[in-house]
C-alpha cells in the first residue's frame, strides 16, 4: 500500500529524521496561508499523489510569493498529474504540500528494501541524490553502497555508519547521518514498510541532514496489525475498478484491453491472459477469484468486471480444485440472470465435477458459449471481443 | 520413491481443528495419506477425525514420532506455528497460509539458520496449494485425482497453473512423481533451486516440469543451477508475460521491481541456460511430452 510524501514525512519525523516545515492545503488560498505560517523568502508547492517523477511532470513548483503560490496551486489542484509512473490516465491532484524552501549542498539517495534474495532488509544508497535509482545503476553504479541487515539483532550502528563515510560526506555530519540511517530503519521495521526511499536526503549549506522527499509502500498482509498504516489509504490514489473488487476481497488488476477476465488462482490468470495476448486480443483485468469460490462470489466478479465499459467480451476459466465446477457453473447462470448480461461469455471449466458443471452450463438456456481447453478458451473469447466491437 | 511425503510418511496438521484445516485433513485421510494427528493450541487431548489432538508440535513428535506437518493457521501466527515445527524436529513442513507479513518470513527464515543443515527442516511455501507425491500422500490442498503417478516431477509457484500442468500430462498418459508447490510470497521456504536439488536425487524422477512468473530472482538462480549441475531435462514455463511493470499480479511477490523479473527476461536466461520452454501455458504437457522423447531416443 502506498502514502503520500506528506504522510511519510510525518511518520519519519516521528523515528527521529528531520523533515522541512510543512503543512498541508486543499485549496489556492489555505497555500497561501501555510506558506504565511512557514515564513521565509521561499516555499515549494508540491502536488500529492501516488508516484515518483512528480519534478519532471510539473507537480512541484518553487515560489517566492504569494501570487506565484496561488498560481500554482491553482494551476495543480483538481487536475490529473501525469508521470511516468502513472500511466496515461495520470492521477487526481486533491492535496498539495507546502514545504520552506532549503539550501542544498548535497544530495544523496538513500532507501530501504526487502530484498527477495538476501531474504533480509538491505540499505541502498549513493552520494549521486537527486537521479533515480535506475538512473544511478546505469551511470555510476560504483556510488552505490548496500548494507545487508541481519534480522536477529537489527541494524547497528557500525553499519550505519558505514554508509555515512562511505558517501564521502564531512565528518562533522556523520554522527547525523548515522542518527537518520538508523530512526528510516527503525520506521521500515517497526511499521511493516517494504519500501523506503530519500532522494534526495539533503546536506544542508548550514550542516544539516534533512528530508527532501520521502516515499514509502507497506506490506498489505501486515496491516491487520497497523491500523495506523492502514488508515492512510486514499482511495483517490486508485483505479476506482480496482478499489470496487478489492473492497470485496477480490484480487483485481485493472488494464486497457477489452476481453474481461474471471479466473480461479494467481498463476493461471496471468496465464489466461498471456493466452488472450497470444490469441491477439487485450485483457481488461487480471482478477483471481480465490479458492473457494462460490455461486456469490461468481456472481460479485461478473460485477467488478461489467464496471468496465471498455469491455466487450467476458471469459472464465476456472481449474475446480478446492471448489466445485456445478458450484461455479451456477454462480455464471445466477449472474447472467440476475444482471442481465448482454456481452459474449466464454466459459473454460476444469477438474472437480467439470461434468455437472459443464451439463448445468447447456442446460440454462442461456447464449454461452463453451471451451476446452485454455488455448480454445482464449481464441473463442478473443474472436467474440472482435465481433462484438 | 517421489522427494519430501509418501505413504508412510507419518503426518500432523497444525490448526487440525479449524474448519480449513478439518476439510483438508479429511480429503488428505481419504487419499490415503498417513495422518497421524494434529494440533490445535488449548485442545489437546481430544480426538478429530479418529486422530488425536495435541496441544503442542513437541507433545505430537514424541507420541506419534510424526516427520512432516501441514501448516493451515492464520496469517498473524503461521510463522510461530512454522518456527514451532522446526524446534520440535519436523523433517519435512508445508505452510498452506496465504497472507504471511514479509517480516514474518525474514524472521523464519533466520530463525531456521540455527540448526545445521542436516538437522534443518524442510519448509515450502507459504501461499502454496502443497506437495503431493500421487498415488502415496498428499500434504495439500490440491484435488488429488488429476494427479497420475509417474516420474516427471513438478514445482511451481502457482497453485492452479500446476493443476493445470498435472492434468494436461495425465491426458498424454504422462505421470507425475511429485509436484511441489514453492508459493506465491516473496520470501518463501524453499526456492525452485532448492527443490531441483532434492529432484536430482530421486531416482523415480526423469524430468522436471518448472512453473515460474514474473518477480523475484529464484527462476533465474534455479537457471544457472541447471545449466552447470542438473542432468534431468526441464521444462518451464513463466507465467506473467503479459504483465505490467511494477504492478502485484495477485500474489504478494508476483511483482516486477527489477531488471531480469520480467517473464521474457526470464524466459531468455531459462533459454540460455538450456531449459526446454513451453511457449504457452496450453503446451506444458506437450512441451514435457517432446522433452521425454527426445531422452529416449538419445
Amino acid at each position: 500500500m502506498d502514502i503520500h510524501e506528506y504522510q511519510a514525512k510525518e511518520l519519519l519525523s516521528k523515528f527521529g529524521v528531520p523533515v522541512p516545515r510543512g503543512g498541508l492545503a486543499y485549496s489556492p488560498e489555505q497555500a497561501v496561508y501555510r506558506a504565511h505560517e512557514i515564513g521565509g523568502p521561499k516555499w515549494v508547492v508540491k502536488a500529492q499523489i501516488h508516484s515518483g517523477a512528480r519534478g519532471k511532470a510539473g507537480g512541484i513548483k518553487v515560489c517566492s510569493n504569494e501570487h506565484e503560490i496561488e498560481q500554482a496551486a491553482q494551476g495543480l489542484l483538481g487536475k490529473k498529474l501525469v508521470t511516468i509512473q502513472t500511466g496515461p490516465a495520470g492521477k487526481l491532484v486533491s492535496r498539495l504540500y507546502i514545504e520552506e524552501a532549503t539550501d542544498i549542498d548535497k544530495e544523496i539517495y538513500l532507501s530501504f528494501v526487502m530484498d527477495r534474495a538476501a531474504e533480509r532488509i538491505v540499505v541502498v544508497s549513493s552520494a549521486a541524490g537527486g537521479m533515480d535509482i535506475e538512473e544511478i545503476s546505469h551511470s555510476q553504479p560504483d556510488t552505490i553502497i548496500k548494507v545487508v541487515v541481519d534480522p536477529a539483532v537489527g541494524m547497528q550502528g557500525f553499519q550505519a555508519r558505514e554508509v555515512a563515510f562511505g558517501l564521502g560526506v564531512d565528518p562533522d555530519i556523520v554522527g547525523k547521518l548515522e542518527r537518520v540511517i538508523l530512526g528510516c530503519y527503525r520506521a521500515f521495521r517497526d511499521l511493516d514498510a517494504n519500501m523506503l526511499e530519500i532522494n534526495p536526503l539533503v546536506i544542508t549549506k548550514q550542516k544539516g541532514v534533512i528530508a527532501l522527499d520521502a516515499k514509502m509502500s507497506f506490506d498489505e498482509n501486515a496491516l491487520f496489525r497497523r491500523p495506523q498504516i492502514a488508515e492512510l489509504r486514499d482511495k483517490s490514489q486508485e483505479d476506482s475498478r480496482e478499489t470496487y473488487a478489492n473492497d470485496r476481497g477480490l484480487s483485481y488488476v485493472g488494464l486497457d484491453g477489452d476481453i474481461g477476465c474471471i479466473v480461479n488462482g494467481a498463476g493461471l490468470a496471468m496465464a489466461t491472459l498471456d493466452m488472450i495476448k497470444l490469441a491477439g486480443g487485450e485483457p481488461a483485468n487480471f482478477l483471481d477469484i480465490g479458492g473457494g469460490a462460490s455461486p456469490e462470489r461468481v456472481t460479485k466478479s461478473f460485477k467488478a468486471v461489467l464496471r468496465d465499459k471498455n469491455v466487450k467480451a467476458i471469459l472464465v476459466n476456472v481449474f475446480a480444485g478446492i471448489n466445485r465446477c456445478d458450484w461455479v457453473a451456477k454462480g455464471v447462470v445466477d449472474a447472467i440472470k440476475e444482471l442481465e448480461i448482454k456481452v459474449p461469455i466464454v466459459v473454460r471449466l476444469a477438474g472437480t465435477n467439470v461434468e455437472e458443471g459443464r451439463k448445468i452450463i447447456d442446460q440454462s438456456g442461456l447464449t454461452m458459449i463453451s471451451a476446452e481447453t485454455l488455448a480454445d478458451a482464449a481464441q473463442k473469447a478473443v474472436s467474440a471481443a472482435k465481433n462484438a466491437a | 520413491m517421489a522427494i519430501f511425503i509418501n505413504e508412510n510418511t507419518p503426518i500432523l496438521v497444525q490448526g487440525f481443528t479449524g474448519r480449513i484445516g478439518t476439510f483438508h485433513a479429511q480429503e488428505m485421510i481419504d487419499y490415503g495419506t498417513n495422518v497421524v494427528g494434529g494440533v490445535t493450541p488449548g485442545k489437546g487431548g481430544s480426538s478429530h477425525l479418529g486422530r488425536p489432538v495435541f496441544n503442542t508440535v513437541k507433545g505430537a513428535v514424541d507420541e506419534t514420532k510424526a516427520e512432516a506437518s501441514i501448516v493451515f493457521v492464520p496469517p498473524p501466527f503461521a510463522a510461530d506455528a512454522i518456527m514451532e515445527a522446526a524446534d520440535a524436529g519436523i523433517k519435512y513442513c508445508v505452510c498452506i497460509t496465504d497472507g504471511i507479513p514479509t517480516q514474518d518470513m525474514i524472521r523464519v527464515k533466520r530463525y531456521m539458520r540455527r540448526y545445521k543443515k542436516e538437522n534443518r527442516m524442510v519448509l515450502t511455501g507459504p501461499n502454496c496449494a502443497g506437495t503431493i507425491s500421487p498415488g502415496k500422500a498428499m500434504l495439500g490442498i490440491m484435488p488429488g485425482h488429476i494427479y497420475m503417478p509417474g516420474r516427471v516431477g513438478i514445482v511451481g509457484r502457482s497453485g492452479t497453473l500446476g493443476y493445470e500442468a498435472a492434468s494436461q500430462l495425465k491426458d498424454l498418459g504422462i505421470g507425475v512423481s511429485t509436484s511441489v508447490g514453492i508459493g506465491g510470497d516473496p520470501i518463501n521456504g524453499s526456492s525452485f533451486k532448492d527443490v531441483l536439488e532434492h529432484f536430482a536425487e530421486d531416482p523415480d524422477t526423469d524430468a522436471v516440469m518448472m512453473i515460474g512468473e514474473i518477480g523475484g530472482p529464484q527462476e533465474a538462480e534455479a537457471g544457472y543451477y541447471i545449466r552447470d549441475h542438473f542432468k534431468k531435462p526441464v521444462v518451464a514455463y513463466i507465467a506473467g508475460l503479459s504483465a505490467p511493470k511494477g504492478r502485484r499480479m495477485g500474489h504478494a511477490g508476483a511483482i516486477v521491481s527489477a531488471f531480469g523479473e520480467a517473464a521474457a527476461e526470464k524466459v531468455e536466461i531459462l533459454k540460455e541456460c538450456g531449459v526446454a520452454i513451453a511457449p504457452t501455458p496450453s503446451e506444458m504437457g506437450a512441451t514435457v511430452q517432446k522433452v521425454l522423447a527426445a531422452k529416449q531416443a538419445a
